[in-house]
């Protein structure tokens, strides 16, 4: 399928369910939406970095509070000097840019580092945005920071369906991105650095810059998933921007549905994300995590490559590996048996 | 204004805390320095400890680390277990890289809500007749609440330290770290090896965890603040070395403790992270790292 096509089927499906939403006529089933489907966007960003190139990104609430943070420091400039009211979608693309540029950063420094360290650099960079956020009184600090938005828009409606509206575009945005990375040389690229990055090396293949661009692009999308998030939540607030929640979900969703596709990231987000709205709801935020926790341990162990791995193994009797992906068994040596 | 007094006081506390950071980072050096486990769990297994700590003191009034001397061999068959399940599920297989981050990612947020779910977010603290008191020695206050953790986990990793070189099961640790191939022609088990020496490492959380619940409150997720320090600590003391982790540890410690006192607490946290970033561009082998 070419990637325009795929882009005009994304579309049709968001719109029916956009369509179904509004059928369903209860504004809750909105806010609910909304949280999904930003998972939805964060754990494909994360894949194009954890899935495609295996580096373990544990810094996905500070890409995503970059760009919530920019929307914060754009409204308060805005606000404070009575300059004209930028729209939705030039947020988002302020927010990618912001997070993109630090993605770019923290890759030039770390991505050096092969592995565990990246991921502990990743998981330090977190912090040090945090700490810069609480001493940074313009946008709140510790206190947090207040969003008051618009009451509805022309033609929407209420304020939510348009955010709703958004984060699924943003969705169709990411998962396309995500595939068509997916089948063009940089996936490949991707794809030998996860396996083996120093024979990819050692064959020319140009893995800094590779994991450069990988870096980037998924700290932009994550950037983009957090501008529109203060008007959504209306009060910012650094711990909960920063909370650890983003870091795990964003990490067990691809997991949980397969880290080699972009559907992957999809199913697990779809999934693990409804399961949390509904526990929350049900049961209480605690026993979310907690599921969360359970689920990604039990699916690690259990089910290594996933729900799409399940499925390609139980329903085509097809061994897991799409062109190059499959990972030669090694034992404890490092020797091929 | 500049205080020499508030200076060198500083840079006291600094040390003391970083007598404890030694004790936290020892079992991360142990799993991730020497078997190259990244436990990112850690942490909640030195909270773990702290509510052992909690739970007994408080039911029995019996003393924190006493407590966690005895709850030793129970966190060693914890970890020995844990390592059996890692190395089942992602060793074996070769694919510890990414799904054991993800491994330990779960079992770390499993602990803590589980923590929260049986005790709430209370802020819990134990009682010992040496948490009230301070010494003075001329203008620099020694106050044995943090004195008293620091002391006793130098002897702990001290204790490492002489496991690893003297005993035979602690050459075989430094050993599977170098060469498992070759400790197998030795007719040693690396696996068991391994066991063992994830075992030490999270029975160092338990001490590690009433260290803590002594010199602060503790509420479930305090562990988290210990993840970034941790690993900064043992990256820049060098992975693999004991005394190296104790330096790296002292001067995190000292750095903090400046930062906290002259340009406020809140900036604290960022100091061992600036450290970690830092350590890891410029100088990825540590300290005392070959």
């Amino acid at each position: 399928m070419r990637t325009p096509t795929f882009f005009l089927i994304c579309l049709i499906v968001a719109a029916l369910v956009f369509g179904a939403a509004i059928a369903i006529g209860n504004d809750y089933v909105f806010f609910a939406g909304y949280v999904v489907l930003q998972y939805v966007v964060l754990s494909t960003a994360w894949n194009i970095l954890g899935g495609y190139c295996g580096y373990v990104n544990f810094g996905t609430a500070a890409f995503f509070a970059l760009g919530a943070y920019s929307s914060v420091a754009i409204y308060k400039l805005v606000t404070e000097n009575d300059f004209f009211r930028m729209p939705m979608p030039v947020l988002i693309l302020i927010g990618g840019a912001v997070a993109g540029i630090v993605g770019f950063g923290m890759g030039y420094l770390t991505l050096r580092l092969r592995g565990a360290f990246f991921a502990i650099a990743t998981l330090a960079l977190a912090v040090v945005l945090q700490t810069l956020v609480v001493n940074w009184d313009f946008v709140g600090g510790s206190r947090g920071a207040y969003i008051l938005r618009p009451e509805s828009v022309p033609i929407i409606g209420a304020y939510i369906k348009y955010l709703f509206l958004i984060m699924l575009l943003l969705a169709v945005i990411a998962l396309t991105t995500a595939r068509l990375i997916e089948h063009s040389r940089l996936g490949y690229g991707f794809a030998t650095i996860r396996d083996d990055e120093l024979a990819a090396e050692a064959s020319g293949v140009p893995t800094l810059k590779l994991k450069l661009i990988a870096t980037t692009i998924s700290g932009a999308l994550m950037g983009m998933a957090g501008a529109p998030f203060p008007y959504y939540i209306g009060y910012l607030q650094p711990d909960s921007t920063f909370g650890l929640d983003y870091a795990v979900n964003s990490i067990a969703m691809p997991l949980i549905g397969g880290t080699t596709s972009w559907v992957g990231p999809l199913i697990g987000a779809i999934l693990l994300g409804s399961l949390q709205q509904i526990a929350t709801v049900t049961i209480s935020s605690a026993v979310n995590l907690l599921v969360v926790g359970v689920i990604l341990v039990a699916f690690v162990i259990l089910a290594p490559n996933g729900i799409v791995g399940l499925v390609r193994h139980y329903w085509q009797h097809k061994p897991d590996d799409i062109v190059g992906r499959r990972k030669v068994e090694t034992d404890a040596q490092g020797t091929v048996p | 204004m500049f205080s020499f007094d508030l200076l060198i006081n500083a840079i006291v506390s600094g040390i003391l805390i970083g007598g404890f950071y030694a004790a936290v980072t020892s079992g991360v050096s142990l799993s991730f320095g020497i078997l190259d486990i990244v436990n990112i769990a850690h942490p909640a297994f030195i909270i773990l400890g702290s509510y052992v700590a909690y739970i007994v003191n408080a039911n029995f009034g019996i003393d924190p680390i006493l407590t966690a001397i005895i709850a030793t061999p129970a966190f060693y068959v914890l970890g020995a277990g844990i390592y059996q399940v890692y190395y089942v599920s992602f060793e074996k297989r070769g694919q510890e890289s990414l799904r054991g981050l993800a491994f330990f990612f779960g079992l770390l947020f499993i602990t803590e809500v589980t923590l929260v779910l049986y005790f709430g977010v209370d802020y819990r603290y134990v009682e010992a007749p040496y948490i009230g008191p301070t010494w003075h020695i001329g203008t620099i206050d020694l106050p044995l609440r943090i004195l008293v953790p620091c002391v006793v986990s130098l002897l702990l990793i001290a204790a490492l330290q002489l496991i690893l070189s003297r005993t035979f099961i602690g050459r075989a640790i430094m050993a599977v770290a170098q060469d498992p191939f070759a400790l197998r022609l030795m007719a040693i088990d690396p696996t068991r090896i391994k066991r063992v020496a994830f075992g030490l490492s999270i029975a160092t959380a338990s001490l590690a965890g009433a260290f803590l619940i002594i010199i602060q409150p503790v509420e479930p997720s305090v562990g988290r603040q210990y993840i970034g320090r941790v690993f900064a600590i043992c990256v820049l003391g060098g992975m693999n070395s004991l005394p190296g982790t104790v330096i790296a540890a002292m001067l995190v410690g000292i750095v903090e403790s400046l930062t906290a006192t002259f340009y406020g607490p809140s900036w604290a946290p960022a100091v061992s992270f600036g450290f970690l970033l830092l350590t890891l561009a410029v100088r990825p082998a540590g300290l005392l790292g070959r």
